[in-house]
């Protein structure tokens, strides 16, 4: 029972995807019609797909992924709350199949930040004020350049600024080495057999 | 062992008990906690992908006994006997029949007399009991929290984690104390309790902790009140919410099939008297409001958060100052089509749906027949009651709800999520206006370009008989 091969992760260097819009929900990142797959895979083309075309079907112009120079960029800057409502994993599964890699808020779901580091998509959560900040520099400079450090958990902005963050030190770790959690957990196994001998369960859905 | 610790030590909230009790493996420096979990709920959406996982690694699910597996989401809510015409629906509602086989787990499928919502049919089972932990890759899991559980949803690599060890890695949460006194009047309802505490705190007030709903009005509701509560927990950010057991919660347990028994419920008893958090528990951040002061709510933007009483008129966004604040607003009140400063009673609608894991138990379907008998639904107005469960389905049929509903013009359907999450053809057209019971009112959430009103089952019947959204209090 090998884990999945993941590719190590250390930092990434891109342009960014603005966003500018608070609370930004699962229901948006993916909508739910699209959640009757049976698949990972293959959700680049449904990510922010009520935003993303028009009635048609023809691409919408207004909408920032639609702009040919969003092409390739790894790091999308979002408002406030980034990611809340259901807790479909599908969201940081299209997020990454576009080529998402990091995500720059001000906050996080609860949820979304425990599917996204599993899935080796980093939350990055700033300061309010930085927020703004990184906002401004991108409404001056839309092709500028940030630099995603992991290994040091520090953002790099293209005016030579450094700012640090914080990713939980576990998910950090796993995501860093290209392990995960299950690894962990079922290493546990003398744990899991006392606390089972020491917790009988109170239910039984066979019976 | 599994007990709580006796109240002597360093007083405890609810949901830190229930942490201590769970804890198979405590964090080290670089690890978090690893947490027991006793019962895992399991539906079509968000697990094929985990069962893909455990075959890829060899493994299997560690406690099928603890698992119990259902079909909610994307099945229709019409004619049972015939085969699910949306082919890739019914591709994932055959995969989990394949799973549950394959690996052993319980299946309340198609046919079941115990199908339904996953959040409903848990506590109608009585596998729903105090001091639990309980997970579900649905983030409506805080539901279970009425009863004094501690449920959160999860998402699919969870899921995968649960079926293989029955443990999650978690931080522990903080707490947030919600404390709502006084008294409800009547046409005010616990949706408008949620709607309103939504209002207060925003849809990311809550991130980060689990809320404690306590206070005179939350123990003045029954249990399917305090489920429509704790289920719009994650409204608010919170993944979880519960409320401590009490009398209410024991007489809702005793006598469920999955229910302790003779013996068994003695100890039970004496284990879930001991729950609630001890005085002088300390939360990291607390809240209250006064149920007296509420008036039916309902919401105007599209999120959660976005609700104030119906008595109001629509916000300005050219009063916020935030600029962030201010362009999603006026997005929000743009997909809406909404003018600033106009009331939100009256607004002509299409659509009614009564259900969803937030208000489509028995109690909330006599409520609303309670005030539909007798009237009728207005011309024009689509309005399509869908039960939470098999379950409450017969017994809506039996005590002779069903009747009522048909009688006014509604449509009484099949149990499932339906028009709460549009996955299975329930579904508004763009433009459409519904008024929901259900707990999402995000852009497309009932359809794409629907546009979604939440608010209790009484605002929803007295906005149907009039085909505009309307104040219950005017029915009563």
């Amino acid at each position: 029972m090998s884990a999945p091969a993941r590719e190590p992760f250390r930092s990434v260097v891109s342009a960014a995807v603005p966003m500018p819009r608070n609370d930004i929900d699962t229901d948006q990142i993916i909508p739910a019609r699209f959640l009757k797959t049976v698949n990972r895979a293959g959700l680049a083309e449904q990510l922010f797909c009520d935003w993303r075309y028009l009635a048609d079907g023809s691409p919408n112009p207004e909408f920032v992924l639609n702009r040919p120079e969003m092409a390739g960029r790894a790091i999308l800057v979002a408002g406030d709350n980034f990611g809340c409502g259901s807790s479909r994993e599908h969201a940081p599964w299209a997020l990454t199949a576009w080529g998402i890699r990091a995500v720059i808020s001000s906050s996080f779901a609860d949820i979304f930040t425990s599917n996204a580091l599993k899935n080796g998509l980093l939350p990055v959560a700033v300061p309010p004020e930085e927020l703004m900040r990184i906002g401004s520099i991108l409404e001056a400079e839309p092709d500028a350049q940030l630099t995603i450090d992991l290994e040091a958990s520090e953002l790099h902005l293209p005016d030579g600024s450094v700012i640090p963050f914080t990713i939980d030190a576990f998910a950090r770790r796993m995501i860093l080495d290209g392990t995960d959690e299950l690894g962990y957990l079922l290493r546990l196994e003398p744990q899991l057999e006392a606390y089972e001998a020491a917790h009988p369960p109170r239910i039984s859905t066979l019976a | 062992m599994s007990d709580p610790a006796p109240d002597s030590a360093r007083p405890r909230t609810i949901v830190q008990k229930i942490w201590d009790d769970h804890l198979v493996a405590p964090g080290t420096a670089g690890a978090p906690d690893v947490l027991g979990i006793d019962l895992h709920l399991v539906h079509e959406v968000t697990s094929p992908q985990a069962f893909d996982g455990l075959r890829d690694r060899g493994l299997r699910v560690r406690r099928p006994g603890q698992t119990l597996a259902t079909v909610d989401h994307s099945i229709p809510t019409t004619d049972r006997s015939l085969p699910i015409a949306d082919e890739i629906a019914a591709t994932q509602v055959s995969r989990l029949e394949e799973n549950c086989r394959e690996f052993g787990i319980p299946l309340h499928g198609v046919g079941s007399p115990h199908q339904g919502i996953v959040h409903v049919i848990g506590p109608e089972l009585g596998l729903t009991q105090p001091g639990m932990t309980i997970v579900c890759g649905d983030s409506h899991t805080a539901t279970h929290g009425a009863f004094g559980a501690l449920a959160f949803g999860i998402g699919t690599t969870e899921v995968e984690h649960v079926l293989a060890t029955q443990t999650l890695l978690q931080r522990r949460p903080k707490s947030f104390e919600v404390r709502v006194d006084g008294a409800l009047h009547p046409g005010v309802t616990a949706k408008d309790i949620i709607l309103s505490l939504l209002s207060r705190i925003g849809v990311g007030g809550g991130t980060g902790h689990v809320f404690e709903y306590a206070g005179s009005a939350i123990r003045a509701l029954g249990m399917e009140g305090r489920m429509t509560v704790c289920n719009m927990s994650i409204e608010g950010g919170a993944r979880a919410g519960l409320v401590a057991p009490d009398d209410t919660t024991f007489e809702y347990v005793a006598g469920r099939p999955h229910a302790p028994a003779g013996a068994d419920w003695d100890a039970a008893m004496d284990r879930w008297r001991r729950l609630p958090s001890d005085p002088g528990a300390v939360h990291d951040r607390s809240i209250g409001f006064d149920a007296g002061e509420l008036v039916p709510m309902v919401t105007y933007g599209t999120n959660p958060g976005m609700g104030f009483p119906i008595t109001e008129r629509i916000p300005d966004p050219e009063r916020l100052t935030d600029a962030t604040q201010r362009d999603s607003l006026r997005a929000a009140l743009a997909y809406m089509a909404l003018v600033p400063g106009e009331p939100i009673l009256g607004k002509p609608i299409d659509v009614v749906f009564i259900g969803s894991c937030t208000n489509s138990r028995i109690s909330d379907l006599r409520e609303a027949a309670r005030m539909l008998r007798g009237r009728h639904v207005a011309e024009g107005v689509r309005v399509l009651v869908v039960p939470g469960s098999t379950e409450v389905k017969r017994q809506a049929e039996e005590e002779g709800l069903a009747s009522v509903f048909r009688d006014a013009g509604a449509e009484w359907r099949e149990a499932g999520c339906s028009m709460c999450i549009a996955m299975n053809g329930d579904q508004l057209s763009p433009g459409q206006y519904s008024v929901s019971t259900s707990n999402r009112n995000f852009e497309g959430r009932q359809g794409k370009g629907g546009r979604t009103f939440l608010a209790s089952p009484l605002t929803a019947v007295a906005s149907a008989v009039t085909g505009r959204l309307s104040d219950p209090r005017a029915l009563l």
